[in-house]
């Protein structure tokens, strides 16, 4: 099923040590501009976060059943995502230049089936959350410790179907604390979240925090926090969408 | 309705619950109660998600991608076309498989009305790439597709129906399979899953040849061209008319034939009633469909 016409092109880079002030050029690969958009890094700053001091993933070793699943629900914009992975090793930069290109693995949305380390295929909106609660009951019923982080945006969240997955992850067994869901708030929802947020996963059952999301050292505490019986719903609000 | 496919289906999963630790169930609340035993023996792999079908789907798929191998299970209509996208992207684009078991046929629940009835689910779930469909005639088939379907890694859809055939016939390996023979020359009936019966008793004294099958994605085309003695063929499906007109139209490209697709008529049909009458009404009685195939092969003058 996983035909992966693409092998020779995704050999991975020997290691180089990328910082994150490298991804504005890494980015610059693909939108051809240093300079990018508030909504283009909406999420740079909490994958950066992710990658870099939370989740234990070995590029060297994607199968390993043990490893930390991250889900990218929300998959518009994949630019920043896409120049992390690279930047950590997942596949060579320099296919992020031919991204698009009929024989690139890196599309306007990513595929699993394509891109090393990408555990779904996302873009229409509303499926990764609902399938990150299905796959956290999975591996809770195979013994498996993994943890499973799965990332939405605030206009996302429009979708009913996340509202399902919402009321239901912690009434699941033990509460599905493997999971952990970050909320990027642009204020991008056209009718809005009165009350916040937080309140919607906060009645359900979730633990929840709200914070900075451009700020490293708030986005690695809110992800380390520890919230045993509960799954975690952290909400990083960024710049107003324009 | 008869619930024979149902509660084999029903045992069949507990069993498979008991002894492959890789399966799960997951439900929305319609038939939990027969899962009530695996609430207490296997809390983690038997999973209502309550009334919501988006999640149910996504549930199941979230599991297969976590290495599981689900079974999810509802009403036809809020399996498959409820929340058909979460099946195309959850499962297909995703490239995972797992097992989809609905109830509720194409007019099991009559009285229910139009909510509760599907006949457009073989279609949909046919228009998803490399999938599996089983539409089994008789509870000892259910027993025997389900347990391959597990067994499996594909995306299969089993279709139960309050309808059973006297006795079991599916092949093995979903192909063709010849229930009785017309002489050379004749035409071929196939009818599907639990149109068998009916499909005999209308071709009583012509002659044809029947082939059965409840496989029918992917379609024996192979059998088809060898069972078939003239150009004429014709099926019998329990579900929209036309719906596996156009594999058998392929099978056949190469060859001038003459095909007629009988199935359930593309209607809102705003009566209720028994399942006998909807048969009769449709022209899936035995009656109904002896008329429909003798008019069919009777030469009409140009």
């Amino acid at each position: 099923m996983n035909d992966n016409t693409h092998a020779a092109t995704l050999d991975r880079p020997p290691p180089q040590a990328y910082t994150y002030a490298d991804l504005s050029r890494l980015m610059s690969y693909m939108t051809g501009d240093e300079k990018h958009s508030a909504s283009a890094t909406s999420t740079l700053d909490v994958l950066w976060v992710l990658y870099d001091r939370i989740l234990r993933i070995d590029p060297a070793h994607l199968d390993d059943d043990a490893r930390d699943r991250f889900l990218l629900s929300k998959g518009h914009g994949p630019m920043a995502y896409y120049a992390i992975l690279a930047a950590k090793g997942f596949f060579d930069p320099k296919l992020l230049r031919r991204w698009c290109r009929p024989d690139s693995p890196l599309g306007l949305h990513p595929d699993r089936n394509l891109i090393p380390g990408v555990e779904i295929s996302s873009g229409s909106l509303g499926h990764g959350l609902p399938l990150a609660v299905g796959m956290a009951a999975g591996l809770r019923a195979r013994a498996n410790p993994a943890r499973i982080f799965c990332l939405v945006g605030d206009a996302e969240l429009d979708e009913g179907s996340n509202h399902e997955a919402i009321a239901v992850a912690p009434r699941l067994v033990r509460g599905l604390d493997a999971l952990t869901v970050i909320v990027i708030d642009n204020q991008s929802s056209s009718l809005t979240w009165p009350g916040g947020i937080a309140k919607r996963f906060e009645v359900e059952g979730w633990s929840t925090a709200t914070i900075d999301g451009r700020d490293h050292a708030s986005i690695e505490s809110a992800l380390t926090e520890p919230h045993r019986g509960r799954p975690r719903a952290v909400v990083a609000v960024v710049e107003k969408k324009s | 309705m008869s619930e024979e496919m149902r509660n084999r289906f029903a045992s069949v999963t507990n069993e498979l619950l008991d002894t492959n630790e890789r399966v799960a169930i997951v439900l929305a609340d319609i038939s939990g109660d027969k899962f009530k035993e695996a609430q207490q023996k296997h809390p983690f792999r038997r999973i209502n998600v309550g009334i919501r079908e988006q999640l149910l789907i996504n549930v199941g798929a979230g599991m297969a991608l976590a290495d599981m191998r689900p079974i999810v299970h509802t009403f036809a209509p809020f399996l498959v076309e409820r929340a058909f996208e979460q099946v195309k992207l959850g499962f297909a684009h995703q490239g995972v498989g797992g097992v989809l078991v609905s109830i509720g046929g194409s007019y099991d629940t009559p009285a229910y009305g139009r909510t509760h009835q599907s006949t457009g689910d073989v279609a949909l779930m046919a228009t998803l790439p490399g999938v599996r469909i089983q539409v089994p005639g008789h509870p000892d088939e259910v027993d025997r597709l389900l347990r391959n379907a597990v067994a499996s890694t594909d995306i299969v859809y089993i279709r139960l129906d309050a309808t059973t055939n006297s006795a079991p016939h599916a092949a093995e390996d979903g192909r063709l399979k010849v229930v009785r023979q017309g002489a050379d020359g004749t035409p071929t009936i196939i009818a599907v899953g639990p149109m068998l019966d009916r499909v005999l008793e209308a071709a009583e004294g012509m002659d044809a040849t029947v082939l059965y099958t409840a496989t029918v994605r992917p379609f024996d085309a192979a059998g088809l061209r060898k069972h078939m003695t003239d150009d004429s063929v014709a099926i019998i499906e329990p579900y929209l008319e036309g719906t596996s007109a156009g594999v058998i139209s392929a099978a056949l490209a190469d060859r001038t034939h003459r095909l007629l697709a009988i199935g359930v008529p593309n209607i809102e049909f705003r009566q209720y009633g028994s399942i006998e009458h909807h048969d009769r009404a449709h022209g899936l009685d035995a009656a109904g469909l002896r008329a429909r195939i003798e008019s069919w092969l009777t030469p009409v003058a140009a």
